[in-house]
């Protein structure tokens, strides 16, 4: 099974993308990330407001079958939470790179373990 | 260790199932996803790949006595071609297993059958032979395990598939009871049982014609997610969680299937059980939905509303039925009644939860 990985985008070996555009940052998981986990049924993100920091974990995303942190691409500052997905955290596993994307975040700084669409590709492969 | 593969692994392959090991079994744990295959039991139908069920025939002319030795429920109670549940206890009333006891129909070569759970199949027969061996009980007792395949179908549906598929009269089967028959061209035992809550059956059958039976009930393949998360919703006990000699000893009262224990029959743990009877167990486990966001899993703590550690989640999910995030959870007696306010400690955080009697579904 192969599965999409838009080239726009960079990723965590721990399965996040991020979309950086000047000092901002949107943030989600990736297609094989809701694909191994299955149904997702919860999704924990901060408030805007929060600070996250590169590599280290800012919030929780669980199926049925499985609980799973997910991992910060960048530091910043939260500037928006895709509340949606509160209510509809399914869109994890419909559109995981559009409309079920988790966070906005100002940039202060970059992870050091940004893979490229090809290396993100290797890896899943 | 190298895993037990089910006589269908060759057809789950194909079919892109994923696996997981469950008992020292290789078993498909999802087919397309937990929730889709959860929905096509509860409003059509779904087949199981059971195999990893045990089977082991006890037969002879003391059968009876050495089964009735060895489980909680009276087996004499048994006409040929019902079944019945019932719990497999130590001497101390511990749960090591719980179990289908088939009293085969007339016919059929072995008297009694029974369906431990993955795994327990050569530790049950272990336990059937020593018992039978010390007591000079005149029985013969074989682990069939590798003899037959395990199918089930479950849902609403489920009568109207099989029935499409055998000529046993199924209208005629009632609830835990057993018939000789063939499905699909293949000779088999079918049981009204199952572990879902819904109207079903379970298949039991050769393994090199398993596959026949598998193609020819057309409905949707489930796996194991599915299974736990149906079983769930209905408060059905699962081995490894709800109850396990080591990790988690408890006796039949305690697990909510005291009523499989028949007192006036002699069996292995009856004495310890007697006194828990009377007295009434410390423990009981109980239904708990949380009313806060989350998914309560098990080992979770339930505490009161004060923060007073009373007790842990043994399984929990985010029920696909109901919407809602449910759990088993032993509590001390005193919080064992419906509406009691309590916490589930989700990932160090008090959630707001309330019981609730089992089932959670109304089936």
């Amino acid at each position: 099974m192969s599965f999409d990985v838009p080239d726009d985008l960079r990723y965590l070996e721990s399965h996040e993308w991020v979309r950086v555009s000047g000092d901002t940052a949107e943030v989600g998981i990736t297609a094989f990330a809701q694909d191994e986990l299955g149904d997702v049924v919860f999704v924990e993100l901060p408030e805007a407001g929060a600070e996250l920091t590169a590599g280290e974990d800012f919030g929780v995303v669980e199926s049925i079958k499985a609980v799973s942190d997910v991992y910060a691409p960048v530091s910043g500052t939260v500037t928006a939470v895709n509340d949606r997905l509160r209510d509809e955290p399914e869109l994890l596993n419909e559109d995981p790179f559009g409309d079920g994307w988790m966070l906005e975040v100002e940039i202060a700084d970059e992870s050091d373990d940004l893979l490229s669409p090809d290396a993100y590709r290797d890896q899943i492969e | 260790m190298t895993l037990r593969a089910p006589p269908l692994s060759a057809v789950h392959q194909r079919s892109d199932a994923s696996f997981t090991d469950f008992g020292g079994w290789e078993m498909p744990v999802e087919f397309e996803s937990i929730r889709t295959e959860h929905e096509a039991v509860r409003s059509e139908a779904g087949k199981f790949d059971v195999s990893h069920m045990g089977q082991i025939t006890v037969s002879g002319p003391d059968a009876a006595t050495l089964t009735q030795r060895l489980t909680t429920n009276d087996v004499t109670v048994l006409d040929p071609g019902e079944a019945q549940y019932g719990a497999i206890t130590d001497e101390d009333g511990i749960m090591l297993d719980d179990t289908v006891v088939y009293r085969l129909p007339e016919g059929a070569a072995d008297e009694f059958l029974f369906i431990p759970n993955a795994g327990h199949d050569g530790e049950m027969t272990e336990r059937w032979l020593s018992e039978r061996d010390e007591r000079g009980i005149d029985a013969t007792v074989t682990n069939r395990t590798e003899e037959y395949a395990m199918i089930a179908v479950q849902g609403p549906d489920a009568p109207d598939l099989l029935a499409a598929e055998t000529d046993v009269s199924l209208a005629a089967l009632s609830r835990f009871e057993v018939a000789d028959g063939a499905v699909a061209g293949v000779d088999s035992l079918i049981a009204r049982t199952g572990y879902t809550g819904e109207r079903g059956f379970e298949i039991l059958c050769p393994p090199d014609e398993a596959e026949a039976v598998w193609g020819a009930l057309e409905c949707q393949p489930c796996g194991l997610g599915a299974r736990d998360t149906l079983r769930l919703e209905m408060g059905f006990l699962l081995s490894g969680q709800e109850f396990h000699p080591v990790d988690e000893p408890r006796t039949p009262y305690e697990a909510g299937i005291g009523w499989t224990v028949k007192l006036d029959t002699e069996f292995v743990g009856r004495d310890a059980l007697e006194g828990v009877a009377a007295d009434g167990p410390e423990e009981k486990l109980i239904g708990i939905e949380l009313i806060d966001r989350g998914v309560p899993r098990h080992g979770y703590d339930v505490t009161t509303p004060d923060g007073e550690p009373i007790g842990h989640i043994t399984s929990g999910t985010m029920s696909p039925t109901l919407g809602a995030p449910i759990a088993l959870a032993y509590v001390p007696t005193a919080y064992a009644q419906p509406d009691e306010s309590v916490r589930v400690v989700v990932r160090g955080e008090p959630k707001k939860a309330r019981t609730r009697s089992t089932p959670f579904l109304d089936r």
